[in-house]
Order: structure tokens, then C-alpha cells, then sequence
């Protein structure tokens, strides 16, 4: 497994640059991770999803999908893409420090 | 049990047999008396079933001594056992099982049954879509056509690769496939789910001409305009849609608190398919939020384990959790052949045959696998609904015959 740095700290990502262990992540980490995925900074909003996505998945094992945080995050699917241009499930996820959303099979 | 579709049906009829009459009353609530037949609805726009061959009496494929009644349900009171239903009566219960499905919720696609439904723009996933489009293709002379999914998860998430292939088989013996465009549009990042599926499948589409564009969650549906808007604002254009609409759980499952997930399908243990919200409560097939595909396979194998859980329940026994997520398909790709996919929540689809290595070819395009899926409709009324075991076909994802190594 590929070795990431953020906020000084090493931390174990899978290929696509997904944490594999949410408790390596920090809220420190957050902007830097964001600044890769070319969103410049991390508003209000975008906290409210992130620790969304975080409480989603300490209950559920895994991250919503944009449907779901639609429907549940409080922010619409039209301002989550909006938030998060490149697909706000995985965007989120990988910002949030949890594995890549199983999503639906 | 509440829906009469693959799953209520036959798990009803397992459990008619296993217990006399004088011990359980069994109960089968349903809405309508319409039993579809959904692996046929695929057929039907290409003139290969009519829609009224697919449909039969609900009633009439459940044993004589089980009740069925015909009415809407209102809300489930997990806590007091007791079910509400449309016409205002009650109907209590020892166990309750939840299968009434997945249904269509066209409505939150912004558009998608604005101007053009049902004139550009198709569903087939139900019997006056499919008709209606058999009718629109009849007439198709050429254009885009696009394949799009809406989001997952949906029912048989390999139907609407099968539509691309045998669109593509249609158009060529109607002699316009020169002159139409094929385009599949998908949210997910591959053609499918599964890695070494989608790569295969998404080899055939290329093979037969059929366009992929990935990653497109569609925002809205343009009826008069003839496109397609992804929430990131990218456009598909088409001269006729076929969309699969979003699916979610029948709707008294939302009115019922502590029911269901936020899409309304029942939350439960994925191997014994007990619910969450009360040790009682059961669901099967497509209303059950377990991580495998919605699907008639799933269901069947589902039906095995739940029946044998509510024994166990009634028992007083600790519940048997070896549902393992099996599912198997048949994926048709025209010009009569088809090919055979078989997982669990673990084991991806692989190469290799089915049931074993002597069976019929897994991922692999074959005349043997169209005659399977073909014979499987008289399985399922005959042999499927009725509780029987299909020979040879158990429960559990059978693993010999699989090529773990050849398959990358």
C-alpha cells in the first residue's frame, strides 16, 4: 500500500489515494488533501459534509453515496457538485479520511 | 409476508410446506394481482415477448392454503406487531416478512417524465414502458440512441448492458444499424461493478459498436431538447432515451419509523436477512438493503436461508447465517447467445463454468447460455415460485469451476 504525507504525518492510501485507516486521519490533514483534489479551500459546507461522511461511516462501515448525502447531509446533490465538482461521494471520502464508498452493486 | 413477487411468493410456498396447516397461518398481502415475469421485460421492446406473456395471477402462483389479499399496505408498527393496511383494517403477526421489491422513482430525476416521456424518452423496467418502447422502436429510423442509468442501485444492473447488445442485434436484422448511434451512460466508473466483469463487458460493448461514457451522474433529462445534463454539467445528446429510473423501497417502508434506510429498502443482517429494527422481521430480494445485486437469483438463494431463519426463529434456535450474497446471471448479447455471471459478496464474477467445470461458460459469450436463459422461464413459474430446489443450483456460490488465476 502506497505511503501518503499530510500535515507531516505518513498515512497508509490504497492506489486511488483513499485512507485505509480512518483513525490516521486528522482534521489538520483535511485542506491539504482538499488542495490535491484542486479545491482551494474548505468552507463551512464542505466541514458539514466531510463530517458527515465521517459519522456515516463510524455507523454504516462504509461512506454514503452522493444520493444518499443528498438525501441526508442536508446539502442538496446540485451543491454537493457544486462543493465537490469531481463527485462529491469520493471527493468527500477522500478528504475525509475513509475508504472509498463501496457504493451499490 | 408483504409482496407477492419472486421472493414472498417463494418463500410463502417453502414455508406452506414445512409447517401444517393447523400450526402457521401464512398471509400474503400485495397490491395488485400481477405477477411479472422481470427478466422478460428486456425482451419485450425488440418484439422477442409481448407484455401480457409475462404477467400472471400473483394468486394463482401461491399453494391453496395460503391467504392472499389484494391491498395496499399503509405502515408497518414494528413495535406492536401489527401491520396497517389501506382499507383500514389490521393484520397482526408472529413473523413478518418484508418483499415488496424496489420501486421506480422517475419524480426525482428532474425532467424525466417531463415533455418526451413515453415519447423520446423510455423506461423498460415495467411492463407499460417496455410495450410503449417495443412500440417506439418499431419505428426508430435511425439517430442516438441512449442507454442511460441513473443511479444505483437498480434492479439486475446488467439489464441495461443486455438492452446495448440486443439493440445492436435489432437494429442490424431490421438493416439500420448504420444509421443509429448507441451510447451507454453510466454513474459507475466501468461498465459494471465488479472488475473483471466490467473490463469483459465493457470489451463487448466495444465489439459491438456501443459508445461508453462513465462517471455521469444525470442531473436532468431534457425530453424536448434531447439530452441528457450530468450534475458536473457535462450533455449526452439522444433521439431516443431509454432511461432506468432511481429505484427505492415500496413506500409504506418510509412511513413505518425504523424500518428502512434512507432509500426505503429494509435494513438487515446480510446473512441471515433478520431485520434490525425487530428480531421478528425478515427481508427477501430487492426491498432487502444487503450489499449484492437486486436481482431474481439473489432472491431465490435469499429464499433457502429465510425460510430456514424463521424455523429457526420460531425455534427458538440461533439463526443460520450462510447467505453469502450469491447472485448468477444470464447476460444476454444477441445474435442468440448470452453470457452466465456467478458471485457472492466476497468472490467477484469470475471465468471458469457453472456449477462446475463442466458447466456452462462463465463470462464467456455462448449459444448453451441463451438456451439457459431462455428454459429459466418455465423454471421460475414451475420450479422457482413453487419452493422447489433447481438441481444442481444450491444456495451457497459454488466455487469449483471458478478460474481465480486466469482471470486478469
Amino acid at each position: 500500500m502506497p505511503i501518503a504525507t499530510y500535515a507531516g504525518k505518513a498515512v497508509t492510501v490504497n492506489e486511488e489515494g483513499f485512507f485505509q485507516d480512518p483513525s490516521q486521519w486528522t482534521e489538520a490533514m483535511a485542506p491539504e488533501i482538499a488542495r490535491a483534489q484542486s479545491i482551494d479551500e474548505l468552507t463551512e459546507p464542505h466541514w458539514q459534509v466531510i463530517k458527515f461522511m465521517r459519522a456515516e461511516y463510524t455507523e454504516k462501515g462504509t461512506g454514503p453515496t452522493v444520493r444518499v448525502l443528498g438525501k441526508t447531509s442536508g446539502v442538496s446533490v446540485k451543491e454537493l457538485y457544486q462543493l465537490f465538482p469531481k463527485g462529491p461521494a469520493k471527493m468527500a471520502a477522500k478528504i475525509a479520511g475513509i475508504p472509498k464508498p463501496r457504493g451499490c452493486i | 409476508m408483504l409482496g407477492g413477487g419472486t421472493g414472498g411468493t417463494l418463500s410463502a410456498n417453502r414455508l406452506r410446506r414445512l409447517y401444517p396447516r393447523e400450526d402457521v397461518e401464512i398471509v400474503v398481502v400485495d397490491q395488485n394481482d400481477d405477477h411479472v415475469y422481470q427478466p422478460g421485460l428486456l425482451f419485450v421492446p425488440f418484439g422477442l415477448a409481448r407484455a401480457e406473456e409475462i404477467v400472471r395471477s400473483r394468486r394463482h402462483q401461491l399453494h391453496k392454503d395460503i391467504e392472499f389479499r389484494q391491498v395496499s399496505i399503509e405502515r408497518v408498527d414494528v413495535d406492536a406487531d401489527i401491520v396497517h393496511l389501506g382499507d383500514g383494517t389490521e393484520l397482526g403477526y408472529d413473523v413478518l416478512v418484508i418483499a415488496t421489491g424496489s420501486i421506480l422513482v422517475e419524480e426525482e430525476t428532474e425532467g424525466l417524465t417531463g415533455p418526451g416521456w413515453m415519447e423520446k424518452v423510455f423506461t423498460f423496467y415495467d411492463v407499460a414502458g417496455a410495450a410503449a418502447l417495443h412500440d417506439a422502436l418499431e419505428v426508430f429510423d435511425g439517430g442516438r440512441l441512449v442507454v442511460n442509468v441513473v443511479d444505483m442501485p437498480i434492479k439486475c444492473p446488467v439489464a441495461p448492458l443486455e438492452f446495448c447488445f440486443l439493440a445492436d442485434w435489432f437494429f442490424q436484422q431490421v438493416g439500420i444499424r448504420e444509421r443509429v448511434e448507441l451510447t451507454y451512460v453510466t454513474p459507475l466508473d466501468g461498465a459494471f461493478t465488479k472488475p473483471v466483469a466490467a473490463q469483459r463487458l465493457a470489451g463487448l460493448l466495444k465489439e459491438k459498436g456501443v459508445a461508453l461514457v462513465t462517471e455521469f451522474n444525470t442531473g436532468e433529462v431534457d425530453g424536448s431538447g434531447g439530452r441528457l445534463v450530468s450534475y458536473d454539467e457535462r450533455e449526452v445528446g439522444f433521439d431516443l432515451a431509454v432511461v432506468v429510473p432511481l429505484h427505492g423501497g415500496a413506500s409504506y417502508v418510509a412511513r413505518s419509523p425504523g424500518l428502512g434506510d434512507e432509500l426505503g429498502f429494509v435494513s438487515v443482517n446480510e446473512h441471515t436477512l433478520q431485520s434490525a429494527a425487530k428480531p421478528n422481521v425478515f427481508a427477501i430480494g430487492d426491498a432487502a438493503g444487503v450489499p449484492t445485486s437486486k436481482a431474481g437469483s439473489v432472491t431465490h438463494f435469499e429464499g433457502e436461508v429465510l425460510v430456514e431463519n424463521i424455523r429457526r426463529f420460531l425455534a427458538d434456535e440461533p439463526l443460520d447465517g450462510s447467505y453469502d450474497g450469491h447472485a448468477n446471471c444470464f447476460i444476454e448479447t444477441g445474435f442468440g447467445k448470452a453470457l452466465l455471471i456467478d458471485f457472492n459478496y466476497d468472490t467477484e464474477p469470475l471465468p471458469g463454468h457453472f456449477p462446475t467445470s463442466v458447466g456452462l461458460p462463465l463470462l464467456k459469450e455462448s449459444r448453451l447460455n441463451h438456451l439457459g436463459k431462455l428454459m429459466f422461464q418455465s423454471l421460475y413459474w414451475h420450479s422457482l415460485l413453487p419452493g422447489r430446489d433447481l438441481p444442481g443450483v444450491g444456495s451457497a456460490m459454488p466455487v469449483r469451476g471458478k478460474d481465480a488465476e486466469g482471470a486478469r
